[in-house]
């Protein structure tokens, strides 16, 4: 392709990225490096149906001014990202100097909101993401090998989990493992403990909220990998049989490889999916156990005082997170581009 | 059951007729945001029947209020032009400006509202007030009678019955509370906080000061109750709990004033339960004569970004949606109105005795939501025994300080 007419074949795409990504990206960088300004705190007297009291409210006026002055608010820099609520530099350097050993210096960092949330989310990441693989290529090879007839149905009940909200399939999930729902009295007669909950125990709540990870995600590889399934080479195949590989050599051999680069695809996916978990942690009303990056997002903007540069400081957070998850798949796929 | 609800849309219909009459707005838009519990439905219809020619009123009522009606209000014209607020949401939207002195309106269309419903900040009217709230005790008579334990007013009382009640096998989890993770978690610990004579600040600044003795004796507390609770207690809000009541599986909870009369009515649980459902007092702790409780009002504001007729037909209207024409048979047992004509009703004892007990109003004051955020996002921590209490209340201090200096507070 020449290059002008690839300018003109790109151009309404890159007018639309920076548009409705990169701009909003920039702006939310811009945020993070500011604080509001020192608040203008007045004495007054608040009166109401139970009787009058003294308190204190934010002078308006003195406010206004200010922010005419400095529409943005007071620069920072990095205050905001070095803070308690965020990387908590001052917290860690400290708790590296009383800590005895790994694991005292390891429960400190975990008792920080931000390293909190982050191993919950790198967990749910790296557990999430090799299931959600091995899970929906079981049922893609299964759903391949069943008779024409029913495959249909099939496909359409396998990705039900996806197509049902988040929001939604979370909360039938969190009802069903209640100590008085169906699974979670199996789990009772199963454990023989009458007085087990789910969602009373941290472990537990993150092996129910990486179950349903898994749950939601599979369909989506299940559906990538079973059309690569359809684009098997059927020769390599039969030859295969002809030199007597069974049914567990030709997948290992024929077919893994043959998918490879889809696993990459989906892997990619899933990895920027998971490291935003979001859903689950609301609809179970899991925040007692686990908090993920986006949920701090979520808690900052939804108190009742909003906490805008916070949530932008961790939105910046998110976005270098998912950009080193991604970088040797990144990487790799780079390198496989310049050798051809 | 067809009976009733017939009579609800004849009073609806007559209340509506009524009205138009007598809303008296040309036209304008009105847009009401709000939370999701009966007595807020009841205004908030009351509002829409001033809808007609030229008159749009469209309401907004969900549990997530808090989570938009900031920015709902902040832009030019606001998305609502009126909120439905109690005492700490009123703080958040005035922390924001983004709410209307109502001076003008009052002195133009304000006669029958009466005085005492005013909330006023600094001589300014900013919201008007229809209905107070307290969260007291609702308790099962028949179980506490079977028991043998007298109706407690302290929490020391409400963990001897507990114990009673739990020993004769009476019920497994005989206390429920709403304790889920975040805010409904901190309101318990401010209200067990005020019982104690606790102080949130230092004073005359927006430094912390929770984690002292008060601090640890409220958070010790709230554990030792919640070791009487259903152990998914963490997760439950308000509506989780008042299933849980209504399921037979509690017997004695701190609930909301506003939530009692779905308790107590026909719906959603056995006679056996319904029947027997009292509504207490609030509860003090600690020997304190103070009720760990905190009293609120609900009340409306009208949006500052709207246009002066929009912001008169707002007010217009939800003057219309507390009017006395609201108060039916079938609304009065809603809420403790703050309106003429009404009559209390034994679901709204609680409120009542919150109110002659002394209870203090939430406090309003612009970095109380902070520290409520942080407290509810750290405290569960010591609940699930992973941590000291003092070591939750530094935490809790910890991420206020981080977060208020964020704001310009500290």
């Amino acid at each position: 392709m020449k290059h002008k007419t690839f300018f003109w074949f790109v151009l309404p795409s890159s007018v639309a990225m920076l548009l409705f990504i990169f701009v909003p990206i920039i702006s939310v960088v811009v945020q993070s490096l500011h604080v509001e300004h020192e608040q203008v705190i007045i004495s007054v007297e608040n009166c109401g149906p139970f009787g009058c009291t003294q308190a204190t409210t934010i002078d308006q006026e003195a406010t206004k001014k200010l922010l005419e002055a400095e529409p943005l608010g007071r620069f920072s820099g990095f205050d905001t990202y070095a803070d308690r609520n965020h990387l908590a530099v001052e917290d860690v350097s400290q708790a590296w100097d009383k800590a005895d050993n790994w694991r005292d210096f390891g429960s400190q960092i975990l008792n920080l909101p931000f390293y909190k949330a982050m191993s919950f989310t790198l967990a749910y990441t790296f557990i999430v993401t090799p299931l959600v693989l091995i899970v929906g290529f079981i049922i893609a090879v299964a759903v391949n090998g069943a008779v024409k007839a029913i495959r249909g149905p099939i496909i359409f009940f396998s990705l039900l989990p996806m197509m049902v909200t988040p929001l939604v399939g979370s909360l039938i999930i969190f009802w069903m493992v209640d100590a008085r729902g169906v699974l979670g009295s199996m789990l009772q007669v199963l454990a023989g403990d009458p007085e087990l909950s789910v969602k009373a125990s941290t472990p537990l709540t993150w092996v129910m909220l990486m179950f349903y990870g898994v749950w939601h995600s599979a369909p989506f590889a299940f559906i990538v990998y079973y059309a690569g399934l359809q684009t098997v080479n059927q020769d390599t195949l039969e030859s295969a049989m002809i030199d007597g590989a069974n049914r567990w050599e030709q997948i290992r051999y024929v077919i893994i490889p043959h998918l490879l680069p889809l696993t990459t695809f989906i892997a990619l996916m899933q990895l920027m999916d998971n490291f935003r978990v979001f859903e689950p942690i609301v609809s179970f009303a899991a925040s007692a156990h686990a908090t993920s990056l986006s949920w701090s997002i979520y808690n900052d903007l939804g108190g009742e005082v909003r906490q805008l540069s916070s949530a932008a400081a961790t939105s910046v957070l998110t976005i270098i997170g998912v950009a080193i998850l991604l970088s040797p798949v990144l990487i790799r796929t780079w390198r496989d581009f310049s050798r051809k | 059951m067809f009976l009733k609800k017939m009579t609800v849309a004849a009073a609806v219909v007559l209340m509506s007729s009524q009205a138009y009459a007598a809303c008296g707005i040309s036209e304008g838009n009105v847009s009401i945001i709000g939370n999701e519990f009966p007595a807020i439905h009841t205004v908030a219809n009351a509002a829409a029947a001033c809808a007609g020619d030229g008159v749009e009123v469209k309401s907004n009522l969900t549990a997530d209020h808090k989570e938009i009606h900031v920015a709902g209000m902040q832009g030019n014209p606001a998305e609502y032009s009126s909120a439905i607020i109690a005492n700490s949401t009123l703080v958040a939207l005035m922390n924001e400006d983004v709410v209307r002195p109502l001076d003008d309106l009052l002195a133009k269309h304000g006669e029958g509202i009466p005085k005492s419903n005013l909330i006023t900040v600094d001589g300014k009217v900013m919201a008007v007030a229809f209905m107070a709230n307290a969260q007291t005790l609702a308790y099962r008579k028949d179980v506490l009678a079977e028991a043998g334990v007298e109706v407690p007013t302290t929490y020391e009382e409400m963990l001897a019955a507990a114990k009673v009640i739990r020993d004769k096998g009476l019920m497994e989890n005989p206390l429920g509370g709403a304790y889920k993770s975040g805010w409904n978690l901190a309101e318990e610990f401010v209200n067990m906080y005020i019982g104690h004579g606790g102080e949130f600040f230092k004073p005359g600044s927006a430094e912390p000061a929770i984690n002292n003795e008060a601090g640890i004796a409220t958070l010790e507390m709230l554990k030792a109750l919640a070791e009487y609770m259903n152990p998914d207690y963490l997760t439950h809000d308000s509506n989780a709990t008042n299933a849980e009541m209504e399921a037979g599986n509690v017997a004695l909870m701190n609930m909301w004033g506003s939530r009692m009369g779905n308790l107590m009515d026909d719906e959603g649980a056995e006679e056996q339960v319904y029947s027997n459902i009292v509504v207490g007092g609030p509860l003090t702790v600690a020997g304190g004569s103070i009720p760990a409780s905190t009293l609120w009002w609900d009340g409306w504001t009208v949006a500052k970004n709207v246009s002066d007729a929009d912001a008169e037909a707002t007010f217009l209207a939800m003057k219309n949606g507390i009017s006395p024409d609201i108060l039916t048979e079938e609304t009065m047992g809603q809420a403790v109105w703050m309106i003429e004509g009404y009559t209390p009703a034994p679901v709204n004892d609680g409120v009542f005795a919150a109110i002659k007990a002394g209870t203090k109003p939430y406090p309003m004051l612009p970095y109380q939501g902070l520290l409520h955020t942080a407290l509810g996002n750290n405290i569960a921590d010591f609940l699930l025994g992973s941590e000291s209490a003092e070591q939750s209340l530094a935490d809790a201090e910890a991420a206020y300080v981080a977060a208020a200096k964020e704001k310009g507070f500290l």
